[in-house]
C-alpha cells in the first residue's frame, strides 16, 4: 500500500483526531494529518471512523483536512548513523531539526533519521553464493571509533546471496547485497525500517548469567542487575532518579547506551549531550558518546510522542542486540509515559481503571519490559538488553499504579528515599526497601572474580544494616549512650559503610565510578573491621579507642584515596587494618 | 520567536476574517458551544460579543464538524444563547510584543492595564513552542541573591526554574521580592528585566510587588500581567503564557536577562481544574486533569538559555501548598518539573526565622555546575554538602530531645543541637535587607561549622580543614 487520502478530520481534541468518511486502513497504520502533514497512527477503528494520534500539536488543525494514510506501520530506520544521534520519541533527529527550523520544534517538519548524504566503509564478511537468512552479518561499517557496526539481513528475508558489495565508501541507499528469494531478488541496503511496536525476533531466549556492572557500589554490590535483566528505580522528585540513570549511562560496561528522556526536563537533554562527549569511557578511552544515543521527548513536547519514545528506544536497542552487543536501556521516566498513556485513552473517552490510568496499562508495561533479555541472537550471536525504567510516582508514595504494576514485571527494585536524599546522602537508594533477586545470577562471576565468597561478605553487611535499623529504633527513644559497645559497634559499622561506601560522590573524579574489585575489597576491610571489632571488645577493648585509631579515618577516605587501578593501597590498608586492631586487644587484653 | 510561524499567522488572518456566526447551542459554566460554523480550527481565538456589544475572547478547545467548544476567558455571566455573536480569528491568542513594553502592565490576556495605549508590535502566538533540546545551552552562572540559605545551599544559576514554595500565611512575597531586588550576576553590571505575571493573587499583593519594583528603580525593567483575584478564572489560563511570549520576545530577541515571577501558579491549576471539571474530563489525583503535568511542562520548560543568543528566562514561580502538603499533586508535578524548590517552612517561621527557607526539602539541581572554582569558591560544594548532613543529623537529635529531656544528651549530641540552633538563627537568617556577598556566606558557613568538633566532618577534605576550619 502506497500513500493515500484514506479519510478527513472530523473532530479534533487536544492530540486526538476522529476521521471520517474513512475507507481502507490498518490499525497503528502511520497517517499525515492536514496541509501540514502532522505525524499520526490510527489508534482506533470502527466502521468509517478512525481515531488518530497526532505525534504534533495540532493547534490550527481543522474539520475537513485530509487525513493520508502511508500504508505500513510506525516505524523506525535502522542502520549506521543512530549513534551519537539526538532524536525526539519518533525518530526525527532533534539536530537536523534544528538546522531546519530554529530553536524552536515547529510542526510539520520532516527530516530522514539517518543522513542520506554521509558514505560509510563497508568491508564484506560473507562470499557469494551462498545461503543467507534474516540476523546473517553481511558486512561491517565502523560507526563510531568503538563500535563496529554489523550489516544484518533483516529478519525477514532469507535466500541465496547473489551479490554483495566489494570493500568501498557507500552511501546509506546503496545496494550492498542482493538475496535472491522464493519471492524474487531482494535488493539489501545499510538500513532497514522495522515497527516500533513490535519486537524483534531472536533464535532463544537465555537465562541471565552475570552482571552489569554499574560502577556505582550500592547497586553493584548490594543490589545487582544480570546482563539481560530488568530494574525499576522509583522515586519522588528529588530524589535524585535521573542521577542514577546518568551515572549508570555514564559508567556501566554494556557496549551501548540508549538514553530515552521521556517527558522530562529539557536541560538535562542538554546536560546529557554537552558532558557525555567530553567524558571519557575507562574501558575504551574513548569519549562516552561514541557508544550513547539518546531520544528526547522533553515534557513540553507532544505528548503522543512521549507514549511513542519508549518503543522508538528499545526498537533500535533490540537492532543492536541482533548484531551481539550488550545493551543498556534507560527509560527517565516510564511515569510520564504512563501518563501520555492516560491522557490519550481520556481524550479518546475510554472507561479508567487505578486514578484514571487506563486497564491496559499492565499489559503496556508488561510488553515493555519483556523486550529486554539475554538471548541467541537470529545470527547467532549473544546480545543483550538490560533495562532500567525510572518511575516518578506522585508524592514519593510507592503505592500508586505505575509502581505497583512496573514491580510485578521487574526483578530488582531501587528504592530511592526522601529521608536520604535530604540529607544529602547520594546514591539515595535504601538498603531496607531494595531488592534484587539477581543474586544468584549474578554470585558466580564475583566469587570467580574476587576467588572468594562474595556472597556471604554481602549477607554479613546486609545483617548489619538489619540490625541497625532494629537499634535505630532503640536508639530513637532512649538515645545509643545506654548500650553496650558490641551493640554500638553495630551503629558504628552501619555509618562506617554509609559514609565510606554507600555514598559515592558523582563528581568526583576518583569516586564517580567504581570497579567491581575495589567495591569487593572496600566491602571486604569494611566487613573484617567489624568482625575484628566485636572480637576486641569481647576482649576488652573499648569502643572509643577502636575509633580513635588512624586506620578508622583511612577507611573513610578509602573511596577516593584509592583510584581504581592503584588497589594494592586497600590492601595495604585492610593489613593496616588488622595489625592496629591486633596491637589494641593486646595492650588491653 | 519564530518568523515562519507567524507571516503564515498573518497570512491565515488575512483569509479568514470576519467569519462571524449568530447565537449559542450551550452556555455552561466559563464554557459556550457553537455549532452550525465552518472551517474553525483547534486552539483557535474566538471573540464572543454579547447583546450590548460587548466583547470577550475565548479559546476553541474542542473542534468537530459545524461544530466547536469555545472556553470564555472573562467568564460567561449575561450571556444569551439568542443573540450573542461569535467571530473566529483564524489564529490562536496572539501578544504584541516590542521594546516599549517595559515599565508597563497588562491583564492576563496582554491588554493594557495601566490606561496606556494598546501595545504594537509583531504578534507572537501565547502558546509557544517546544525548544529543540540541541538548541538549548546548560546553565552555569551562578546569580548571587545575597540570600545565604538560597547562594550557599540552593544556589540559583541564570535560566534556571526554581520554585518557591509556600503556605498561605508565609512570607513569600517579601522573599520574591528580595531576590528581585538583589539578584545579580557578581561581575557583570547588567540588572535583571522581571516579567511579573500575577494569578488570581489579590489587589493589595499585586500592590506590594509593584510597590517593591518602584522604590528598587526596576520598575521601568518590569513588564507585567496581572490576572487578579476578581478577575475571571479562566483569563489565568491564559497568563503565564502571554508573560512568557514577553520574556522569550525579552530574552531571545532583545538579549536580556530576564527574571520571571509567577505567583500563583496553585491558583493557575485551580483555575484548569475548573475547565477540566467543566468539560467533565476524567480526572486523576484529588480530581485535577490528567494532562496537568504536561501543560505545566509547557509553562516551566519556557525557561532556559539558547546556544549562541544572549539572553536568558530564569524562572522563580511561587507555589502554595494547600495545607503546607508538599504531596498536594501542585507542588508535586512542580517538583517534578522545575529544577529543583525553595522550600518554606511554617515553624521556621513561627520561631521568627526570616527567610523560613526548610533547610533540608529545599535543592537546587543546577547548584553543581554552577558553584565551584571560578564560579563561587573551590571549597563551596563540600562544605554545603556538610551543611546539609550535619543539619539533617541535628533533626534526629532534636527528636531523641524531645523524648529523653536534653540533659540526657551526650556531649557530641549537645553540640549538634548548638550547631542546629546557630544555623538557623546566623546562617538561615537574614534581614529582609541584607545582601549577603558569597564570600560573606561561605565564610559565615565555615564559622558556625566550629561547633562540631571536627571528626564529625566527613564531607570535607583535609586541605580544606587546613584551610577554613578555625580560621
Amino acid at each position: 500500500m502506497a500513500e493515500r487520502i484514506i479519510g478527513t478530520v472530523r473532530r479534533v481534541v487536544g492530540p486526538v483526531v476522529e476521521a471520517g468518511n474513512v475507507t481502507g486502513v490498518e490499525m497503528l497504520e502511520l497517517v499525515f494529518v492536514g496541509d501540514e502533514r502532522l505525524v499520526g497512527e490510527i489508534v482506533r477503528i470502527r466502521g468509517d471512523v478512525a481515531w488518530i494520534q497526532v505525534y504534533e500539536d495540532t493547534t490550527g488543525l481543522r474539520p475537513g483536512a485530509p487525513v493520508i494514510g502511508q500504508g505500513e506501520p510506525l516505524s523506525v530506520e535502522l542502520g549506521p548513523g543512530l549513534l551519537g544521534s539526538i532524536y525526539d520519541g519518533v525518530q526525527r533527529p532533534l539536530d537536523v531539526l534544528r538546522m531546519q527550523m530554529g530553536d524552536f520544534v515547529s510542526r510539520g517538519v520532516h527530516a530522514p533519521a539517518l543522513s542520506r548524504e554521509k558514505r560509510w566503509h563497508f568491508r564484506p564478511c560473507v562470499t557469494p553464493p551462498c545461503r543467507v537468512q534474516g540476523g546473517a552479518v553481511l558486512g561491517v561499517v565502523q560507526e563510531t571509533e568503538v563500535i563496529e557496526h554489523r550489516i544484518l539481513t533483516p529478519p525477514w528475508v532469507e535466500g541465496e546471496l547473489v551479490r554483495v558489495a566489494p570493500d568501498g565508501d557507500y552511501g546509506i541507499e546503496d545496494t550492498v547485497a542482493t538475496v535472491s528469494t522464493p519471492g524474487g531478488d531482494v535488493d539489501l541496503r545499510f538500513f532497514h525500517k522495522w515497527p516500533v511496536r513490535k519486537g524483534r525476533p531472536y533464535a532463544k531466549r537465555l537465562a541471565c548469567a552475570g552482571p552489569l556492572i554499574t560502577g556505582q557500589r550500592v547497586l553493584d554490590t548490594l543490589f545487582p542487575v544480570a546482563r539481560g535483566g530488568v530494574v525499576v528505580v522509583p522515586g519522588g522528585f528529588g530524589t535524585g532518579k535521573t542521577m542514577v540513570q546518568h551515572a549508570i549511562a555514564k559508567w556501566c560496561d554494556a557496549d551501548l547506551v540508549v538514553y530515552i528522556g521521556c517527558g522530562e526536563r529539557g536541560n538535562e537533554m542538554t546536560g546529557v549531550l554537552t558532558e557525555f562527549p567530553e567524558l571519557i569511557d575507562p574501558r575504551t578511552g574513548k569519549s562516552l558518546m561514541e557508544r550513547t544515543l539518546l531520544i528526547a521527548n522533553t515534557s513540553n513536547m507532544p505528548v503522543a510522542a512521549r507514549e511513542a519514545s519508549i518503543y522508538t528506544g528499545i526498537t533500535i536497542a533490540e537492532y543492536y542486540r541482533d548484531m551481539g552487543y550488550n545493551v543498556a536501556i534507560m527509560a527517565d521516566s516510564t511515569s510520564r509515559w504512563a501518563e501520555a498513556l492516560r491522557e490519550l485513552s481520556g481524550r479518546m473517552e475510554e472507561m479508567p481503571a487505578d486514578e484514571g490510568f487506563p486497564a491496559y496499562l499492565p499489559t503496556r508495561l508488561a510488553e515493555f519490559y519483556e523486550r529486554a533479555g539475554l538471548v541467541t541472537t537470529l545470527g547467532g550471536h549473544e546480545g543483550s538488553i538490560t533495562t532500567i525504567g525510572a518511575v516518578s510516582p506522585p508524592g514519593g508514595d510507592f503505592s500508586e499504579p505505575v509502581t505497583q504494576h512496573t514491580k510485578r514485571f521487574v526483578r530488582a527494585f531501587w528504592a530511592l528515599d526522601k529521608q536520604l536524599a535530604n540529607a544529602r546522602h547520594y546514591p539515595a537508594i535504601s538498603w531496607l526497601e531494595s531488592y534484587s533477586e539477581y543474586i544468584d545470577d549474578v554470585a558466580p562471576w564475583w566469587d570467580e572474580k574476587t576467588n572468594e565468597s562474595w556472597r556471604e561478605l554481602r549477607s554479613d553487611i546486609m545483617a548489619i544494616m538489619q540490625k541497625e535499623a532494629r537499634l535505630e529504633h532503640v536508639v530513637k527513644l532512649v538515645g545509643a549512650d545506654v548500650l553496650p559497645d558490641s551493640q554500638r559497634l553495630i551503629l558504628e559499622v552501619a555509618a562506617m559503610f554509609k559514609n565510606a561506601f554507600l555514598q559515592q560522590n558523582a563528581f568526583d573524579k576518583v569516586d564517580a565510578f567504581c570497579v567491581a574489585e575495589k567495591q569487593y575489597v572496600m566491602l571486604n576491610i569494611i566487613v573484617t573491621f567489624y568482625t575484628l571489632a566485636a572480637e576486641a571488645i569481647q576482649k576488652g577493648v573499648t569502643l572509643a579507642s577502636l575509633k580513635r585509631m588512624d586506620v578508622v579515618r583511612d577507611i573513610m577516605q578509602m573511596k577516593y584515596e584509592c583510584p581504581n587501578d592503584e588497589l594494592n593501597r586497600l590492601d595495604t590498608l585492610l593489613k593496616e587494618l588488622e595489625e592496629s586492631i591486633h596491637e589494641l586487644t593486646s595492650i588491653y587484653g | 520567536m519564530n518568523s515562519q510561524a507567524s507571516t503564515a499567522e498573518t497570512s491565515h488572518r488575512r483569509l479568514l476574517d470576519d467569519r462571524e456566526y449568530v447565537g449559542l447551542d450551550e452556555v455552561s459554566g466559563p464554557i459556550v458551544g457553537v455549532s452550525g460554523i465552518h472551517n474553525v480550527g483547534y486552539n483557535e481565538l474566538a471573540e464572543i460579543v454579547d447583546r450590548r456589544g460587548t466583547t470577550r475572547l475565548g479559546m476553541t478547545l474542542e473542534v468537530s464538524e459545524g461544530a466547536a467548544v469555545i472556553q470564555v476567558f472573562e467568564g460567561t455571566s449575561g450571556l444569551k444563547l439568542g443573540d450573542t455573536r461569535v467571530r473566529f480569528r483564524g489564529h490562536p491568542l496572539t501578544l504584541a510584543v516590542s521594546e516599549e513594553m517595559l515599565g508597563r502592565a497588562f491583564d492576563g490576556l496582554g491588554r493594557p492595564f495601566d490606561g496606556g495605549p494598546e501595545p504594537i508590535g509583531e504578534e507572537r502566538d501565547v502558546n509557544g513552542l517546544p525548544v529543540n533540546p540541541t538548541a538549548r545551552d546548560y546553565p552555569r552562572k551562578f546569580i548571587q541573591t545575597g540570600i545565604s540559605a538560597i547562594d550557599g545551599m540552593n544556589t540559583l544559576v541564570r535560566g534556571q526554574k526554581l520554585p518557591v514554595f509556600s503556605g498561605s500565611g508565609l512570607p513569600h512575597r517579601q522573599l520574591v521580592a528580595q531576590i528581585t531586588r538583589q539578584a545579580r550576576i557578581v561581575g557583570e553590571d547588567i540588572p535583571f528585566a522581571v516579567v511579573f505575571a500575577g494569578m488570581g493573587i489579590k489587589h493589595d499583593e499585586a500592590r506590594f510587588y509593584l510597590k517593591n519594583f518602584e522604590e528598587s528603580g526596576a520598575m521601568e525593567r518590569v513588564v507585567a500581567f496581572l490576572s487578579l483575584a476578581d478577575a475571571p478564572s479562566v483569563e489565568r489560563l491564559m497568563t503565564p503564557r502571554t508573560a512568557l511570549t514577553a520574556a522569550e520576545y525579552l530574552a531571545f530577541d532583545l538579549g536580556m536577562h530576564v527574571l520571571v515571577i509567577l505567583t500563583d501558579m496553585t491558583n493557575y491549576c485551580e483555575a484548569l481544574r475548573e475547565i477540566s471539571t467543566q468539560r467533565q474530563e476524567i480526572p486523576s489525583r484529588k480530581g485535577y486533569p490528567g494532562y496537568l503535568y504536561s501543560d505545566l511542562a509547557s509553562i516551566y520548560e519556557r525557561a532556559g538559555m539558547l546556544r549562541g543568543k544572549p539572553g536568558s528566562i530564569t524562572q522563580i514561580p511561587v507555589v502554595t501548598m494547600p495545607n503546607d502538603d508538599i504531596s498536594h499533586p501542585i507542588p508535586d508535578l512542580s517538583g517534578f518539573i522545575t529544577e529543583g524548590q525553595i522550600v518554606l517552612d511554617r515553624d521556621l517561621d513561627q520561631r521568627g526565622i526570616y527567610p523560613p527557607i526548610a533547610g533540608l526539602p529545599s535543592l537546587s539541581r543546577l547548584m553543581k555546575d554552577g558553584i565551584g572554582e571560578g564560579m563561587t569558591r573551590a571549597d563551596h560544594a563540600h562544605l554545603a554538602s556538610q551543611l546539609f548532613a550535619s543539619y539533617a543529623h541535628v533533626k534526629d537529635i532534636r527528636s531523641l530531645a524531645s523524648v529523653i529531656g536534653e540533659e540526657e544528651l551526650t556531649a557530641l549530641d549537645r553540640s549538634y543541637m548548638e550547631f542546629g540552633e546557630i544555623f538557623e538563627q546566623q546562617f538561615l537568617s537574614q534581614g529582609p535587607e541584607e545582601d549577603r556577598s558569597i564570600e560573606q556566606t561561605l565564610d559565615l558557613g565555615w564559622k558556625i561549622l566550629q561547633s562540631l568538633p571536627r571528626e564529625e566532618l566527613h564531607r570535607i577534605t583535609e586541605e580544606e580543614i587546613r584551610k577554613y576550619y578555625g580560621r
